[in-house]
């Protein structure tokens, strides 16, 4: 059988003494949740951009001059939204691996080492994100 | 011990949903930011490119499957978050409603965005 547990609200910061390796991962889980559906509404309204661009003319859209690929060529242009897209990285990462984390634990699969996976998730986010940073900035300056 | 009880129902259709999407978006998400920022680069993006792999048919598809599960998996997401802070009553059926509508209005503009790009009359 299922069982609800009583996590308490995610307001009480006060209570983040008490807080173990499992009750940071639902919170890391749950921000990093919300930071990505705030992307999603992002990331297609600026890509809506696309719609305006298809019916600019063929020179203009092979010279790249639609509003379209100016407006991300501007927006890429910008070191800080590069430094938000690695950002944007991590907190994906971490959503991801420790997703992962939250599917076996449901399968029942590594129940005694919750703690110690999301540690690993909480390292593994930060080695790819460092190791990403290079791709993500390349071409910034 | 205090009176708020998780209202997240275990076992249920939009709580197996939500596992079936999380497998499917670890693989996507995945692909995707491996395409679009390792393959291909940021700074490389436009119009043409975009159109370029919008007009398979196998890429159309898994981009707007991925769009319809983001969708599904963040928007459920945060409704499970709300209940689980206590939403509920009138409160809680204006704003599932809201974000029902809100899911309708982004999966059909992405939509109509991967259409343009596709070359699809519809947009």
């Amino acid at each position: 059988m299922s069982q609800s547990y009583n996590r308490g609200l995610i307001e009480d910061f006060s209570r983040w003494r008490e807080f173990e390796a499992g009750m940071w991962a639902w919170i890391f889980h749950k921000f990093t949740g919300w930071v990505l559906i705030g992307y999603l509404f992002t990331h297609i309204a600026v890509l809506s951009t696309g719609i305006p661009a298809a019916g600019a003319s063929e020179a203009a859209i092979s010279a790249g001059n639609d509003v379209y690929t100016q407006t991300i060529v501007s927006l890429e242009g910008l070191l800080l939204v590069r430094i938000l897209e690695v950002g944007l990285l991590a907190v994906a990462v971490f959503h991801m691996l420790n997703g992962t984390r939250l599917l076996l634990v449901d399968l029942g699969i590594g129940l005694e080492a919750q703690d110690k996976s999301f540690y690993a998730s909480l390292i593994l986010t930060g080695a790819i994100t460092v190791a990403s940073v290079p791709t993500f900035i390349a071409g910034a300056f | 011990m205090a009176e708020r009880y998780s209202s997240f129902d275990s076992g249920g259709r939009m709580w197996l949903l939500q596992r079936i999407t999380a497998v499917f978006l670890l693989v996507v998400l995945a692909f995707h930011f491996f395409l679009l920022h390792f393959v291909h680069h940021a700074d490389e993006v436009s119009f043409l490119a975009s159109a370029g792999r919008m007009e398979s048919l196998s890429y159309y598809s898994l981009m707007v499957l991925f769009l319809v599960t983001a969708t599904f998996h963040g928007v459920n997401g945060v409704y499970n978050a709300l209940l689980n802070q206590g939403l509920s009553g009138t409160k809680r059926t204006v704003i599932k409603w809201t974000l029902v509508a809100a899911s309708v209005v982004l999966i059909a503009q992405g939509i109509r965005t991967a259409n343009a790009w596709a070359g699809i009359g519809l947009y």
